[in-house]
């Protein structure tokens, strides 16, 4: 599925400063039950945003107006527990291009790499920094360079850099993705099966 | 290859590497593959799109387990949105010639207990899944870990996958189990140790006397939950036992076959003075029955103990989050508290040693008025099992019903949903809030602790009502 080009983003940013946030959070398993990659956003966070019937809670970030903005800053340990790539989609699908946290778990880091959401992981003081900053200003703008490798507030001019493989950057700067590549060396796995046990 | 000593884990994974990228993932190769129906429709979808086509069916497995129930299977399934997905499962593999183990079919179950159980699941292989349970197949000294639909599209395609090579850990167990305390225990125990996050960006391999010692559902049970502390996976190194729960297995190998098999399992083990990036050891003897308390796996602890008043490494107010969503204070006890909910089933503790231990605490005694129980085989192969060995007897004698295959309320995608507010006791593997249905609060533990709550009805050390 293709998805946007990652350059240069620029926004402003919303904060969920709760650690360990798992994908049943990000997207219940109730709501898996689509055959088409369609409509996710519609449930993000969905038991953390809404009361059972329906109802908007207030005090939940996405119900906030003074939030908003394509990057979603979280606490450590973000991404957690199933390996449903449901919770990139709802969280691309919402309309965010970029993740934020102090630490990921390894499958929904794939997961969002594959889909083209940048997760950007950065040092627990920088996180910390982040949510200060937004604190002091709902708008305060995150600038995220890929090509750079780095991650900028842009009103204190404060920076960090983050790591990220150099083919999977550039796969994220042309909107490629793995199966691109794996059909192209189809011979090649053909002959590694050959000699497979099994 | 070189004679540099080798981990079991470095064995099985360089030898599936197609490709190495610099400064990027390892094109992997792929030995086997289970699709279930929730995390692969959007696959087939995406290489109908791109005009792909399946590059070897023989090597994928599908069965229908997330979104079934477990009542009434012989009916057709209710809600229309699961009964579309169970469709578009079976759709997708007769078009492509997949092996299809769906509702009513006497194979069907959980993917990781129908893998195993019919002999496909095999050392040295590499095996994924869109699910992150897919670990539980490391059991057999097989490299198993969970992916995401893109990545369900690439081996339906390629057979391969994108990996960067995950870092190596060691987790050693000494020592003998105390009466009680089962394989649940031990990785309960082992990730309150570790941290819900501590494993992450690691592949495990458990050694020790404890797995030595350890049957094949016990193994599996351990490997499973190894994702609960955020590893990509668990492998244990394959013995007899592995063997011996293997051979005359409907799918394994046979005759030359299996002695060619066999000479090439007894080389996976790790070499002497191979090295991890991480070792921990553990002492059997500090294991206790295991009861989680709070909204991630790694909150768990003895079940005689009291509720730490914070857990190293989460910040206070995450940690007082996720008390207050369980209705729980610090330095509470946890023995004596209301049980409404019992679910025994689950990729993790749905195996037949699982019903045995459960049925080894209610032979004789009553379920309590209030507790709702559901006990839930892991397949139709369990199912079987319970009845022939006379579980199914002791269980009913208790008042308790047993159901059909699937996985159930460990994630509550069907009707098995624990309401809001109330407490479930869970052999199954989270306890993330609303996980077993929203507003439920779940307290992970093993069968024993499991079937202690369902006849007292209260939270209860399993090991006074042992004999």
């Amino acid at each position: 599925m293709a998805y946007d080009k990652f350059t240069i983003l620029k926004s402003s940013a919303v904060p969920m400063p709760i650690e360990n946030v798992d994908t049943d959070q990000i997207i219940p398993a109730r709501f898996l039950k689509a055959t088409e990659r369609a409509g996710f956003g519609d449930n993000l966070f969905r038991d953390w945003r809404y009361e059972t019937d329906g109802t908007p809670k207030k005090d939940f970030v996405l119900n906030n107006p003074i939030y908003s903005g394509k990057i979603l800053v979280g606490g450590k340990n973000f991404g957690s527990g199933s390996s449903r790539e449901h919770a990139a989609w709802a969280i691309y699908d919402y309309g965010f291009r970029c993740v934020v946290s102090s630490f990921f778990a390894d499958i929904f880091k794939n997961n969002s790499l594959n889909v083209g959401l940048l997760p950007v992981q950065v040092s627990p003081e920088f996180l910390d920094k982040i949510f200060t900053a937004i604190e002091a200003n709902p708008k305060a703008e995150i600038e995220v360079n890929l090509e750079a490798q780095t991650i900028t507030i842009t009103a204190t001019g404060e920076s960090e850099s983050f790591a990220i493989n150099s083919y999977k950057k550039l796969n994220m700067m042309n909107g490629y993705d793995d199966i691109d590549y794996l059909q192209a060396m189809k011979d090649e796995i053909k002959q590694f099966a050959e000699k497979s046990l099994y | 290859m070189s004679n540099k000593p080798a981990t079991l884990f470095d064995k099985v994974w360089d030898s599936h590497v197609v490709r190495k990228i610099e400064d990027g993932p390892d094109v992997f190769f792929i030995d086997r593959h289970f699709i279930h129906e929730v995390t692969s429709p959007v696959a087939f979808l995406g290489m109908e799109k791109r005009g792909l086509k399946v590059m070897f069916a023989d090597k994928t497995f599908a069965t229908a387990d997330h979104n079934t129930p477990t009542i009434n299977q012989h009916l057709p399934v209710k809600d229309p949105l699961s009964a579309n997905q169970l469709k578009a499962l079976e759709t997708n593999s007769n078009k492509y010639g997949i092996s299809h183990w769906g509702l009513g079919n006497p194979k069907n179950g959980i993917v990781h207990v129908v893998g195993p159980e019919n002999g496909i699941t095999l050392p040295g292989m590499t095996i994924v899944c869109g699910d992150s349970h897919t670990s539980t197949h490391g059991a057999f000294g097989a490299i198993a870990f969970g992916i995401g639909t893109s990545e369900v599209e690439m081996v339906l395609s390629s057979q391969c996958i994108m990996q960067p090579k995950p870092k190596k850990m060691r987790i050693n167990v000494t020592g003998k189990l105390g009466k009680g305390i089962t394989p649940k225990d031990v990785t309960l125990y082992i990730i309150s140790r570790l941290t819900a996050a501590g494993a992450t960006g690691y592949f495990v391999e458990y050694a020790g006397e404890v797995f030595e010692n350890m049957s094949m559902e016990g193994r599996m049970t351990v490997c499973n939950m190894s994702i609960e502390m955020g590893a990509r996976g668990g492998i244990i190194a394959p013995d007899e036992t592995t063997y011996n729960y293997i051979k005359g297995r409907d799918k394994a190998p046979k005759g030359e076959a299996w002695d060619k098999a066999l000479a090439y399992w007894k080389t996976l083990k790790t070499d002497a003075g191979a090295t991890f990036d991480q070792e921990y050891t553990f002492d059997a003897a500090d294991i206790e029955p295991m009861i989680t308390y709070g909204t991630n796996p790694g909150m768990g602890m003895g079940i005689t103990k009291h509720i730490p008043a914070a857990l190293a490494g989460d910040s206070k107010s995450s940690y007082e989050k996720s008390l207050q969503y369980m209705g729980f204070q610090e330095e509470e006890a946890m023995i004596g508290k209301k049980v409404d909910y019992v679910f025994i089933g689950s990729c993790t503790n749905g195996r037949i040693e699982d019903f045995r231990a459960f049925a080894s605490i209610v032979k004789g005694r009553k379920k309590a008025d209030h507790v709702t129980a559901w006990i839930v085989p892991g397949s139709h192969i369990v199912e079987q099992q319970i009845k022939e060995e006379g579980i199914l007897d002791i269980l009913t004698e208790a008042g308790f019903q047993l159901r059909q295959p699937g996985c159930s309320a460990c994630l509550a995608m069907n009707d098995d949903k624990v309401p809001a507010g109330k407490y479930a006791v869970s052999t199954s593997n989270r306890n993330f809030e609303g996980r077993q249905g929203p507003g439920s609060r779940t307290m992970l533990a093993s069968p024993l602790v499991a079937a202690a709550a369902a006849v007292t009805g209260v939270v209860t050390d399993p090991r006074e009502l042992i004999a």
